[in-house]
């Protein structure tokens, strides 16, 4: 149960793109096409779920035991860059069909904040060890979630008459506002799911 | 035609003025808005870490192998990220509070790996110190207008100081993540209306 409300708060309530403002570029940058966008979408899971899984040990094994946490941005960052350098070259020799549909979004990755910003926030949030992978999938379903809603409609944007000073990004924030309007109504979910917890 | 000294350092307050002609760094432009204050503190702390990574790129640019080169400009970067974090937290502490986890992730501010890439290391330490200091400053000013421009109709204020009449009801909307979409995509809009070179 405790687990469903973490679902539900990284996935809808607390939407890493919608709510928190982490990894704005690519969901700006990647949102035209619905595929593109979903390509992303996976890629954002898979590494984030595996950078937090790395950076989570490095913190309490490496940075902690040597007493060197002030140097976690320099040190998060340099393994999330290794990470998808590692998980690229891998791709491409072991699973070719993955890395075919991953392989371009993963240079981008390094640079997304989502990435990092997920790998500090569960060190500054206490999380446990099953609490932080946990967190950071779920945080990646709702980054790809929200990531394709936003493609979707953006699609759409091509074929209706938008003023030429709201063209491209523009309408594409106020669109962002509108979608992220639609998911603080689920505000009221968290509240709700915590009540039923306590009874 | 090569650009003066003076035109590269100006050309980041319009000419490509980020976030609205150089649509990078979105995430702290829309999280760290809803004051002033700290707007005009991550304006600063941004323009720090710009100016001297630009710096130190440009004089790196030939030691650094092309290959290995985004690794080393992200741990330059980063080498200057950690600096600002640690200064902060020990002369300004109430702001490196409040602007919290945005502070690290100015080390994956697209706007600084950007001009990195796009200008520091193709070009001289000086014209690059310009151009760093002026992107950063530009940046700055669109920080301060947009949180400026939220807290005063979010809260009634700018700077913490009351400025709206005293019946005035806030929008509590503009001080949340909606607010910030709309109100950054609206200045987008406007900024658009005007052409690039005045």
């Amino acid at each position: 149960m405790e687990y469903l409300v973490l679902a539900v708060n990284a996935i809808l309530v607390k939407n890493i793109l919608l709510a928190q403002y982490l990894g704005n570029c690519p969901f700006m940058g990647v949102s035209k096409k619905t595929d593109t966008a979903a390509g992303m979408g996976m890629a954002v899971i898979f590494v984030m779920t595996f950078a937090t899984f790395i950076t989570w040990f490095v913190h309490y094994y490496f940075l902690v035991a040597f007493n060197i946490e002030y140097l976690q941005t320099i040190v998060f960052i340099l393994v999330i860059a290794a990470l998808v350098q590692l998980i690229e070259m891998f791709l491409k020799k072991s699973v070719p069909a993955l890395y075919r549909s991953l392989g371009i979004f993963l240079p981008l990755i390094t640079t997304n904040c989502a990435i990092l910003g997920v790998a500090v926030l569960v060190i500054t949030k206490d999380f446990s060890f099953l609490q932080s992978i946990l967190y950071a999938f779920f945080s990646g379903i709702g980054f790809a979630l929200a990531l394709v809603i936003f493609a979707g409609i953006r699609e759409r944007f091509e074929i209706s008459h938008i003023p030429a000073a709201f063209k491209e990004m523009s309408i594409a924030l106020i669109t962002a506002g509108i979608i992220a309007m639609a998911f603080y109504g689920f505000k009221g979910l968290d509240t709700s799911l915590k009540s039923i917890l306590i009874k | 035609m090569k650009k003066s000294l003076l035109q590269e350092f100006f050309k980041g307050f319009w000419e490509i003025l980020p976030p609205f002609r150089l649509v990078l760094g979105l995430c702290p432009i829309l999280a760290v808005t809803t004051l002033a204050e700290n707007g005009l503190g991550m304006g600063i702390a941004t323009t720090f870490v710009l100016f001297f990574s630009n710096i130190l790129i440009a004089l790196l640019k030939n030691v650094i192998p092309k290959k290995v080169r985004i690794a080393a400009f992200i741990i330059i970067i980063a080498t200057f990220v950690v600096i600002v974090e640690l200064v902060m937290k020990a002369y300004f502490f109430p702001i490196s509070q409040k602007l919290g986890l945005f502070i690290p992730l100015i080390v994956v501010n697209c706007i600084i790996l950007g001009r990195a890439e796009a200008f520091a290391s193709k070009n001289t330490v000086l014209r690059s110190a310009a151009d760093g200091l002026g992107v950063g400053l530009g940046f700055t000013m669109s920080l301060v207008l947009i949180s400026s421009l939220r807290e005063l109709l979010g809260a009634g204020s700018v700077f913490g100081i009351e400025v709206m009449w005293s019946g005035f009801e806030p929008f509590g909307f503009m001080v949340q993540a909606p607010g910030a979409f709309v109100c950054l995509g609206m200045i987008l809009a406007l900024i658009n209306l005007v052409p690039k070179k005045i």
